[in-house]
């Protein structure tokens, strides 16, 4: 495995704004299309886009992502979602059950430092992210291991419909936990070998031949 | 490195060998400090800059977020044994201008309405200063930026252009910066080639000071290519 | 809003209090109006005032140049010249501001500091350019570099009796030989613009200031505000502010007197 894909700079012209329209990543200017990130450009539809091969988290609406707890508040909970704001999980999106706040203490839901797999139900203005737990893939997560990744590299990390985590998951007998701002969860068997595959998709998810490389360091 | 006498030019070449519009020596690399979002080394010559970006992250003092937007703040630093005397730590006036100028090089090229109440820190320490130390951190910061995946409108090309015994030249050392007739540092987005940042001491006729402009326009795709290499190469081993 | 007002004007090359787009403000300037400082000068341009004036003392030179007297700029933005001013130490906006008055003067030449040597390599003169900022209504850096230059042009040296300063006699005038100042011009889109308020600095924001010398060099640039420039630009504001400079000058008189 050697062979890389294109690699676009900011500010280099990937195409014209005739032919397509400027997806994430790329800005039109003067009828053609620039990149604003080092990173992979990708057509899909009447859209061009790029792929960003660093950067930080941007939240976005159904999200799914790990959070950490940070901090309980009187009325919900401040949550670390790796990104350059925090997360705010109030109390009425994040239990079901009525709560009397002159009883109940709220560490007893959810405490600081505990790792939830949640979504993102709103972003406001101003980096205001609310987050939800009522959705069904919501859990708190037990145990195991936290990893991050650069979140752009996510969707490689999983894959063509799970493909890549699955496999991963098969051979190394592990449960994994993908957040879509790049928190990656891993429980089970061989943590250590599962980690080394996601760390190596991380570094290399612009290279061609990556499932074989992957298929290879795992058997 | 203060004011000599000697000729700074002979037979058309410069007192380092080099003819009028040669650059020095150049090395770029990308990703040096594993803790930032984002780092570059960038040598010209004896000047070596290394730059760190962190962010977009949350903005401190508070009273300093926006509500639209992130915001780009700027250390320029020499570090102290970076020069012929110590320079004491803490940011001078000029650190203080410089960091200004550099910032002012960036903010109107970098997309941060996406980030609203951020800011990204781009510091930026020489390392070892001969001449033309703003350009060379402009050249590590595009690249630290650039590393950091803070979208960008265009790259940011720095250099410095300068007259000296009546010659045009370029990339100024610390020898022909203090000896100089004029010396203009200058930042150019290399593919829009419109300038965003100029400075210049000296003393010029209008014709010849557009022609030093027009030198160091026409000089910055060959550092752009450059700086597009060494981004390109963290990720070809 | 007020911003989209001065860019509906600007279409028509008008402004909002009916200049011309390269049209300064009335320019008054006022000769020693502080007698204890060597040298001094206020200006007005507009509703802008900046008064500056020149301290001399002893002072070390430096070691590259032992032969010759040092001189340093410094700015007060005072908060009595701005609701957006506080007390404190320069910021950047401040210490911009010096710089680039000092760049100006320095690189022109115009004083000659090796006449302001008392011992080699020992004892020089050194002087302090205070700009302090009386009322802030836009383009300081105009206001603060005629007024540096007056104030230069205007100075006396203290008379040295047994190595001390006597401040109440002179020894004589600063030897100033030639003159400089600076212009400030705006661009918005392809639209020049000189002697901004400070309202329309705001609109806009991506300026040069232009040093240049009464021989018609071009002596400093500073480049300021977030925008980026075309070459061509570049070139057409030089020539603007050369073309200017040549009105500032007649005000900027050699013998210091008002001349408006």
């Amino acid at each position: 495995m050697n062979k890389t894909r294109e690699i676009v700079i900011p500010g280099e012209k990937i195409d014209n704004a005739k032919s397509v329209k400027a997806g994430y990543g790329t800005y039109e200017e003067d009828g053609k299309i620039f990149s604003k990130f080092v990173g992979i450009p990708k057509k899909s539809g009447d859209f061009i886009s790029v792929i960003p091969l660093s950067g930080v988290y941007l939240p976005a609406i159904n999200d799914k992502i790990i959070a950490i707890v940070k901090d309980v508040e009187k009325f919900g909970w401040i949550l670390d979602i790796n990104s350059p704001w925090n997360g705010f999980l109030s109390l009425s999106e994040g239990v079901d059950d009525y709560v009397d706040l002159k009883k109940v203490d709220l560490k007893r839901y959810f405490n600081k430092d505990d790792i939830i797999y949640t979504q993102v139900k709103e972003v406001r203005n101003g980096g205001d992210v609310q987050m939800t737990m009522k959705t069904s893939i919501a859990r708190k997560l037990k145990g195991g291991v936290l990893i991050k990744i650069t979140p752009s590299k996510v969707p490689r990390l999983i894959g063509k419909e799970g493909s890549m985590v699955n496999m991963i998951k098969e051979k190394t007998n592990t449960v994994i936990c993908v957040g879509q701002n790049g928190i990656v969860w891993v429980s089970g068997e061989n943590i250590k070998k599962a980690i080394k595959a996601i760390r190596t998709i991380d570094e290399k998810s612009h290279m061609f031949g990556l499932t074989d490389e992957i298929s290879n360091l795992l058997s | 490195m203060g004011k000599t006498e000697q000729k700074m030019i002979a037979n058309g070449k410069r007192l380092d060998g080099r003819g009028p519009l040669d650059l020095r020596e150049i090395e770029m690399k990308v990703g040096v400090i594993p803790n930032a979002n984002g780092s570059s080394y960038v040598r010209f010559g004896k000047t070596a800059v290394i730059a760190g970006v962190y962010g977009p992250r949350p903005l401190f003092p508070r009273f300093l977020r926006e509500s639209d937007t992130g915001i780009l703040k700027v250390r320029y630093n020499m570090i102290p044994f970076s020069v012929d005397d110590r320079k004491r730590p803490g940011p001078s006036r000029r650190e203080t201008e410089i960091s200004k100028v550099i910032r002012m090089a960036f903010e109107g090229n970098l997309f941060l309405k996406n980030y609203p109440q951020t800011g990204v820190n781009l510091y930026l320490e020489v390392i070892e200063a001969d001449g033309s130390t703003r350009v060379t951190s402009i050249n590590a910061a595009s690249l630290a930026l650039a590393d950091a995946g803070v979208p960008m409108r265009d790259f940011v090309v720095g250099l410095s252009g300068g007259k000296i015994d009546g010659t045009l030249i370029l990339d100024l050392n610390g020898l022909e910066d203090n000896n100089s007739d004029a010396d203009m540092p200058m930042a150019v987005l290399p593919t829009k080639k419109e300038v965003t940042l100029l400075q210049m001491d000296g003393r010029m006729n209008p014709e010849e000071l557009k022609d030093l402009i027009k030198h160091v326009i026409d000089a910055s795709g060959a550092i752009y290519e450059k700086q597009a290499e060494a981004l390109r190469k963290k990720y070809i081993e | 809003m007020r911003k989209n007002y001065i860019l509906d004007l600007l279409k028509n090359d008008e402004r909002l209090d009916g200049r011309k787009l390269d049209e300064y403000r009335e320019i008054e300037i006022e000769v020693n109006p502080v007698s204890k400082a060597e040298g001094s000068a206020r200006v007005r341009i507009g509703k802008t005032d900046v008064i500056i004036g020149t301290k001399m003392d002893f002072g070390t030179p430096f070691p590259d140049t032992p032969n010759e007297g040092t001189i340093k700029s410094e700015a007060e933005f005072m908060p009595i010249a701005s609701e957006d001013f506080e007390s404190g130490p320069p910021g950047e906006d401040a210490i911009e501001l010096a710089r680039v008055v000092d760049r100006a003067i320095r690189e022109s030449q115009c004083l000659d500091l090796k006449s302001l040597c008392i011992t080699p390599g020992e004892k020089v003169w050194s002087i302090s350019l205070d700009t302090i900022i009386l009322n802030h209504d836009g383009n300081l850096i105009d206001a603060a570099t005629i007024g540096a230059m007056v104030a230069l042009l205007n100075s006396k040296i203290p008379e040295l009796e047994d190595d001390k300063i006597v401040r109440d006699k002179h020894s004589g005038k600063l030897p100033v030989s030639s003159k400089a100042v600076n212009v400030t011009v705006c661009k918005f889109e392809d639209k020049f613009i000189l002697d901004p308020t400070r309202e329309e600095e705001e609109v806009f924001d991506t300026k040069m200031c232009i040093g240049v010398r009464d021989d018609g060099k071009v002596v400093s640039i500073q480049k300021m505000g977030p925008g980026s420039l075309k070459d061509s630009e570049i070139y057409d504001m030089i020539d603007i502010a050369i073309k200017k400079s040549k009105n500032l000058f007649k005000l900027v008189g050699k013998d210091g007197k008002k001349d408006i």
